[in-house]
Formats: C-alpha cells, structure tokens, sequence
C-alpha cells in the first residue's frame, strides 16, 4: 500500500501540481473549428447532391461565418503558443505523425476554401455585387465552372477538420482521459452537430429547419452513443483509465459534464427537436441554442479534465 | 551509441544536489527544474518501505513528445537524447502534454524545455552530466549502453533494475537500481 509520495525541488509553473498548460485557447479553437467544419460539410455535402436551391442556408447563407470562426480559431491558438515569435516555423515543416501539424496544414486549406465559398455566394448577401477587378471575374467563372471539385475537397477537409478537433487530444497516451480513439468521431459528430444548429438558427424555411432538425436529432443520438461507449472503454481498461473516467462518475467534473453537456447540450435539445418533428408548437431557436452551448462547454471540459488524468507512478 | 543513465535507489538520500548542479550548469531560471526527487513512503507504520528517486526526462526509445511535435524542434540527437531547437519551437505545448513523467515545462523565454543528458555542454567535452558528476554518494551512472564495458551497462548488468512506467509504452532510458 502506498503511504505518500513526496516531490521536492520540482514546482514547475504550469506542470505542478497539476498539467495546465493549456488554457481557453485550444478549447476555443477546437470548438470553432468543429462548428467550421459542420457548416462546410453541409454546404459541400448539399452542392454535391444538387440541392443548393433547397437548402440555401446550408449552402449559400451559413458559410459566411465560417472565415470569421476560422480566423477568430486561429488567432486563439496563436495566442495560446508560447514563442509566438517562431509561429511560422508551423508552415515549414509537414509532420504526418503530429496531429498539431496535421491542424495547422488542414486549417490552411479550408479557410482559403472558406473564402472563395463566400465569394462565389456574394451576391446572395450583394445582389449588385461587382469585383473591381476583371480578373476576379475570370476567377470567379473558374471555380464556378469547377464547383463540383471544389466541393468534393471541401467535404472531405471538413470531415479531417472535424475529426482532427477530437484526434488532437487523443493522439497524448500520456493524459489517459485523452487517449481514446472514440474522441475523434465524437468530436465530428458534435461539430456537425453544432454545424447543423447554425444553420437552423440561420434558417428561414421551416422545411429547411425541419431537415436539419431531423440530422441534428440523429448527431446527437450518434453523440450519446459514443459517449456511453466511451465510458464503458475506460471502465473495462486499465486503473489509470478507470481514474480518468471517474473525473466524470463523481469527480469533479460530474456535474458540469452530466448537467451541461449531456442534460443541457444532448437529451433536451433532442427531445425539443423530436417535438418539433412530432409536430408540436416549441420555440425553435431553443434546441439549436442548447445545442451550442453544450458543444462548447464540452470541448472546456474534456480540455481540463484531460489535463488532470495522468499515469500513476 | 545509445546513452543512459542509472540512479541507485538504495544509495540516493535526496539530497537535491543533483537539481541544484543543473540549474547551475545549464542555466535553468529561477523557479524551474529539469531534474527533481521523488520520494514514496510505501506501505503502513510500522511496515514502511522508502524509495528515493533523482528523476529527470527518460530520453525515451520511443518518444511521444518528439512524434508529437508540428515542427520538429523536438528531436533525436547524438545517443538517442532527445532534445530541443529553442529556435524552432513555437511553444505549442503539445509535448508537455505528451509525456507521462511531465519532464518538460514551458520556460519563460517562450520555449520548452528539458534535461539535455548535458549533451552539448559537457558529454560531448568527454565529462558526465552535472548531476551524475555530483552526487555526493556517488549512486548515479552516466553512459553508452551499446559498450557493454561502461559504467551504466556494467551496473545494469550486475543488478536488479526498473524504469518507470513502462506500460506506456516510451522505452524509457533512464533506470532506476532496486
Ligand atoms: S521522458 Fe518525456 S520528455 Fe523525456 S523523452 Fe520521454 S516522453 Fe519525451
Ligand atoms: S512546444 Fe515546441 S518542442 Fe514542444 S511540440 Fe510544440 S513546437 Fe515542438
């Protein structure tokens, strides 16, 4: 049995006594990036299928936000480096076995993407929008001519933008909280989802917001499950991973995780959608706002908490 | 070559020297450690068991910290050390959070830092590492376990020894005489 552990001479600020050393930033960035993610799938996902005309928020109206969340990701996880001086270094090298690196190059090629998606929907927002320039035109006709390419890369970068969200945390075997697999197709599945909430609160069509209810109802079923097998992952591994575990099954992050994400963020939502479905009268920008909300709380915590779970020694 | 060190548990008193040695040879800021010591009480009064421990980074086999990092600032070098290029690290953190024994800290210039096994500034020279050159009992062992004549193959071929946490998997390289 042991009796103490004592550490002497190591009080390194942000390792002890606990890991901090990531704060709101990643977490900021890790949820905007998602949400990102979510609404540029829909939009590709929608162009692909031939359904602009039906699903314009999707398509053409939501994606405007997406260069601002992109940008506002980035500057936080700039800020959140600590030789920020030496930030450029990220774009010289490509390290396949670094997820930080897989980020920053996957960023680099959807926020471009982001942008010219904006200006090909330009005159949704201007209808007499005109470029100042007769080369933007020729650029314009460009990618307008080649809209199905361009949408088949964005869709498959928002799916590695979505999944990176969740893969950055849990590529660390040493934060045991973090080292699951489940975190990268939960991440997806809540950034679609925030995505999908977007695009309700966005939506003026009721049937487009139906639509979107509907994959919102079944992102957040595909969440829960991954969540409950999360748990029995941990649950039937080793003790470090049952100690990770418990953070959430009476620690300290039992409520807020149970209260916020799950309660707040997963089952009301779903059971106000399902409602909705169902026909009845219910205020639709309160499931989509929940929906938010709880993405973003759940990004903080599992940035937190991962920080707190470590191997026993 | 593959350099390693060995620290006699059963010698160590946790005198601290070996810290202090290092902050001075390698000019760690105030406030920061590269090394440190742990003791662990096992057991219940009166049946106590303690294990004195000088710790530092495990130069790992198999690091998670270097396959970790976005801009290869954390490297392999000379031995199998692992180290890192201040000047090509952004200070992501993405290592500290990658090792299992929290060997790394942000220091306040920016970058990551770490224990360097003294690669540059004396083992190169010839000499052992400040804290092995130290010790006043004289329990730790510095060198090349590819020389099956040196002092830290002899001492791990001779006794019983253990590295820490090896289940997760880094290979470390630092072990530790019980
Ligand atoms: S002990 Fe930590 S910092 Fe040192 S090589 Fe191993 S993983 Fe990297
Ligand atoms: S903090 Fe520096 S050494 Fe560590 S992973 Fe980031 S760039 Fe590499």
């Amino acid at each position: 049995m042991r009796e103490e552990l004592i550490v002497s001479g190591r009080m390194n600020h942000l390792v002890d006594p606990n890991l901090h050393i990531w704060h709101w930033h990643i977490p900021l960035y890790l949820f905007l990036g998602g949400l990102a993610a979510g609404i540029l799938f829909f939009a590709s996902l929608y162009t692909i299928l031939g359904k602009e005309n039906e699903y314009r928020t999707a398509v053409k109206i939501a994606p405007f936000i997406t260069p601002f969340i992109l940008i506002i990701g980035l500057i936080a996880l700039f800020l959140d480096l600590n030789h920020k001086l030496y930030f450029w270094r990220l774009y010289t090298t490509i390290r396949l076995e670094s997820p930080m690196s897989w980020g920053a190059w996957t960023l680099m090629v959807v926020t471009p993407i982001s942008f010219i998606w904006c200006a090909l929907n330009i005159r949704e927002l201007f209808p007499r929008w005109k470029w100042p320039h007769s080369l933007l035109d020729t650029a314009e006709a460009f990618f307008r001519k080649n809209i199905r390419t361009l949408s088949w890369i964005l869709l498959i970068f928002s799916l590695i933008l979505g999944v990176y969200t969740g893969i950055l945390f849990s590529a660390f075997n040493a934060r045991p909280l973090w080292n699951t697999s489940i975190l990268g197709p939960l991440f997806l599945a809540s950034g679609l989802s925030t995505g999908a909430a977007v695009i309700i609160f966005m939506s003026k069509s009721h049937r487009e917001r139906m639509v979107f209810a509907r994959i919102d109802l079944m992102l957040i079923g595909i969440e829960i499950f991954l969540i409950v097998h999360m748990f029995m992952g941990f649950l039937a591994s080793t003790q470090v991973h049952i100690d990770a575990a418990s953070l959430f099954l009476g620690g300290p992050y039992t409520t807020p995780f149970w209260l916020f994400v799950v309660t707040l963020g997963l089952v009301i939502p779903a059971v106000l959608e399902f409602l909705e479905l169902r026909g009845f009268r219910v205020p639709h920008l309160i499931a989509p706002t929940l929906v938010i909300i709880g993405g973003f709380i759940f990004r903080f915590i599992i940035a937190y908490a991962g920080q707190e779970s470590r191997w026993l020694y | 070559m593959r350099y390693a060190m060995a620290v006699d548990t059963k010698k160590c008193v946790g005198c601290s020297d070996c810290v202090v040695a290092c902050q001075t040879e390698n000019n760690v800021p105030i406030g920061y450690c590269r090394d440190w010591i742990v003791e662990v009480t096992d057991g219940t009064y009166p049946q106590l068991e303690l294990e004195i421990r000088s710790e530092r980074c495990n130069h790992c086999d198999n690091s998670p910290c270097v396959r970790c990092c976005p801009t290869g600032a954390s490297h392999y070098s000379k031995g199998g050390t692992v180290l890192v290029t201040p000047d090509e690290c952004i200070g992501c953190g993405a290592c500290i959070a990658s090792c299992p024994y929290d060997a790394r800290f942000p220091h306040p210039d920016g970058h990551v830092d770490k224990c360097t096994f003294c690669l540059h500034n004396r083992v190169e020279k010839g000499l052992k590492p400040a804290c092995v050159s130290v010790c006043p009992t004289k329990c730790m062992y510095f060198g090349d376990l590819d020389d099956p004549n040196s002092e830290v193959s002899v001492v791990l071929k001779k006794r019983k020894w253990k590295t820490l946490i090896p289940e997760a998997g880094t290979r470390p390289q630092h072990y530790f005489l019980i």
